[in-house]
């Protein structure tokens, strides 16, 4: 009896030193769908290199990630290693000083500028979080109902418009464009950000706009408006109440054409049906087009906590992070996530093979909205979602949504004050 | 005389109910309260802005407009509940009172939903009414409504969405009221009807002469509690139409709009101190709610005693 005691209380011990020699880190992240994935792939790939240290994914429901996140950080109890949202929200935690500079560690020299520019401050000296993923825009189409109609998908606006129209004549009961307006995000990220860079020329145009010398109500913004306003004829039937997710579930049992998609989508649509067959094609050119651009929107990072007690374990896997390897391991897993290294690495998935060759003769920008013009209320974002619906539901005419959303830029962001006066706001 | 002593023995039994309470209730309300007089400074710190975030919320057009519109719209919620959901709660009560077959089955069916969780019924509403495979469309197309633009889509349209939210949210809710008014009808004793039906009164005049008359301390109880509870909702519209209240923001109640002021919403981070004004805002309304309820409506009525 008391020999076993000893032998329990030996082990308890060892149990107890293995505990303490690990190092245990915890990643903080809003994807709670990639659970599974973390434990069963990337972690245990991580530990073959660095066996005594201990990775835990914690993530947090989505739409919540950023409250929860600041109290933990503010508490001083969130995880080491923190996902980064793009531009302001990074931004932020990084001034009050919860993000540790990251430019010093190996492997950073492996991302281009333009993928670090989203977790660096405005003069690029400082980078703070190691660029994961970005997602692209395009459209996703059902490659049997394309067959069986004989349709092909197509390359400009013109052609695209055609083809809808012809959709909804040879087949009545399908939907030609699988989207709601009822979540009214998807109206704004795969309508206005999907086509709006190639009416308002990608980063030139979103340059142009910080510089104050183009709004939401001129040129290629306002041009964006016009075209998302003529897809409303061919959404499903009763769009108005049509959330995201039911889109997602009449796209994957063959019920619509096209669905205008956010390259994660694909991930998703193999669990929902794997035998779906699904074809892709990029947001079409309009008339005259010399140049094409896709929205290839840096989504997600990973940064250091200040606060971390284990900021050496945390540094090695940052650097792992940035090796070939784990842009490999995440860009298969997750197919529709791209890793952002500057390396070439394969994807095994063909439709993500797709969205990804559209780098090689597209030029990339990001959602024009996330950068500085989202960091004050009213916030160009949300004004989004909401004239982005209300153009497809008939509510707001495409120039007024435009004038709408100038105004309220305007009446913050000081290189537009100029409009505010110009479209004479808040008469 | 010898005076009565002190009755200590009264702090035991209040004791642990004043502790309780005042530690969960009235604790947090004044802090919230106080906290809504502060605005973050410079650096973080908290500096004192006195009735300054009250003033902005109520004249800065940034923040008066969306907090007008919750209002109206959490006015014309409670309308719906008071003009629909209390004279059916009535109505079905006074039906069960009269001792018809099956009373309790009714009873049931109808208070059933009252005990389901609000996200529970939004989301089985979502579902009735989902556009890919609710059973909605096929009802509408035996009633040849399949084209009309509202009808197909309830939630989706601002003219009808808040309408059809109140009335899911009166079908849940109905259950209650008629409860409390049938308990106050069945008190009402025997006599008194059997007395009027002698005299040869109709149905109709015992109702409303003799019945209503005598619950009508309960018909105040329940108009105030559809009041707290209406300008208390959230759940309901959250569920069914998420924090930002679409479309264009026509389903935002008080409830909604604190949770997007005090948490944040998307790109926004939450302002607490705005969220904290939010909610004194609320207390305010519903306390002058009970006041005018109280001086205006419960003084003047006589509790009648059989």
């Amino acid at each position: 009896m008391r020999k076993r005691f000893w032998v329990l209380l030996a082990l308890l011990g060892v149990l107890a030193m293995g505990m303490a020699s690990a190092e245990r880190i915890v990643i903080e992240s809003w994807r709670s769908d990639d659970l599974k994935l973390w434990r069963d792939v990337i972690i245990p790939a991580f530990n073959k290199h660095y066996p005594d240290i201990e990775v835990v994914f914690a993530p947090t429901n989505p739409a919540e990630y950023n409250a929860v996140l600041d109290s933990k950080l503010q508490a001083g109890t969130a995880g080491d290693l923190i996902t980064c949202r793009p531009f302001g929200k990074s931004l932020e935690l990084y001034n009050k000083g919860y993000l540790v500079p990251l430019n010093d560690l190996p492997g950073m020299e492996n991302f281009t500028d333009f993928a670090k520019s989203a977790w660096s401050t405005e003069d690029g000296s400082v980078t703070y979080c190691v660029p994961m993923a970005s997602v692209i825009h395009g459209f996703l189409y059902n490659k049997d109902l394309f067959e069986k109609y004989g349709f092909e998908p197509p390359k400009t606006e013109e052609e695209f418009f055609a083809l809808l129209a012809q959709m909804k004549k040879k087949a009545p009961a399908l939907a030609p464009l699988v989207m709601g307006t009822k979540d009214q995000w998807e109206a704004a990220t795969m309508g206005w950000h999907n086509i709006g860079p190639n009416y308002y020329h990608g980063e030139e145009g979103r340059k142009a706009f910080l510089a104050g010398k183009e709004g939401f109500h001129t040129d290629g913004f306002l041009t964006t408006y016009k075209v998302l306003a003529k897809w409303a004829p061919y959404l499903p039937r009763g769009y108005k109440s049509v959330a995201y997710s039911d889109a997602q579930q009449m796209f994957t049992q063959g019920r619509g054409f096209i669905y205008p998609a956010g390259s994660w989508d694909i991930g998703v649509f193999h669990q929902m049906n794997p035998k779906l067959k699904m074809g892709a094609f990029p947001p079409p050119a309009p008339a005259g087009a010399e140049k094409r651009y896709i929205s290839d929107h840096q989504d997600i990072a990973l940064g250091l906590n200040s606060a971390s007690k284990h900021k050496e374990a945390a540094k090695k896997f940052l650097e792992w992070m940035t090796t070939k390897e784990f842009a490999e391991l995440y860009g298969n897993a997750l197919p529709g996530f791209f890793p952002l290294h500057n390396f070439r690495i394969e994807i095994k998935d063909p439709v993500a093979n797709e969205f990804l060759s559209w780098r090689q003769d597209h030029e990339s920008t990001f959602r024009m909205t996330y950068y500085k013009l989202s960091d004050q209320k009213p916030d160009a974002e949300t004004d989004l979602w909401t004239a982005s619906a209300g153009i497809l539901n008939g509510t707001m005419q495409p120039d007024e949504a435009a004038k709408w959303m100038e105004c309220r830029l305007s009446s913050w962001f000081e290189p537009h004050k100029h409009f505010h006066q110009e479209l004479g706001c808040g008469k | 005389m010898k005076r009565k002593p002190f009755p200590w023995h009264l702090f035991v039994f209040l004791g642990p109910a004043v502790l309780v309470y005042t530690l969960f209730m009235i604790y947090p309300m004044v802090a919230s309260l106080a906290f809504s007089l502060f605005q973050e400074g410079e650096g973080g710190r908290q500096v004192f802005v006195g009735l300054g975030n009250y003033v902005r919320l109520l004249t800065d057009p940034l923040w008066s407009e969306p907090f007008w519109n919750a209002f109206k719209n959490n006015v014309v919620f409670f309308l719906i509940h008071m003009t629909v959901q209390n004279p059916l709660a009535l109505l079905f009560a006074a039906l069960l009172a009269t001792n018809i077959r099956g009373a309790w089955i009714y009873r049931t069916i109808i208070f059933t939903p009252a005990i389901l969780s609000a996200v529970l019924i939004g989301f089985a509403w979502k579902l009735i009414l989902s556009p890919t495979w609710g059973i909605w469309f096929p009802i509408l197309d035996r009633l040849g409504l399949g084209d009309n633009e509202v009808a197909i889509a309830l939630l989706g349209n601002e003219s009808s969405a808040l309408i059809t939210l109140s009335l899911i949210s009166v079908w849940q809710n109905v259950g209650i009221p008629m409860m409390l008014f049938l308990a106050a009808l069945i008190r009402i004793p025997k006599e008194l009807i059997e007395a009027a039906q002698v005299d040869g009164a109709s149905g109709w005049r015992i109702f409303w002469q003799i019945q209503f008359p005598l619950i009508l301390p309960t018909v105040g109880i329940v108009a105030i509690l559809t009041f707290i509870g209406n300008f208390n909702a959230f759940d309901l519209i959250y569920a069914t139409q998420g924090a930002l209240a679409g479309p264009n923001f026509s389903t935002d109640i008080m409830g909604t709009f604190f949770f997007r002021t005090f948490f944040g919403f998307q790109l926004r981070p939450g302002d607490p101190h705005m969220g904290a004004t939010v909610a004194g805002v609320m207390l305010l309304i519903i306390l002058s709610g009970v006041i005018l309820y109280l001086y205006g409506w419960q003084r003047r009525i006589e509790e009648v005693q059989y």
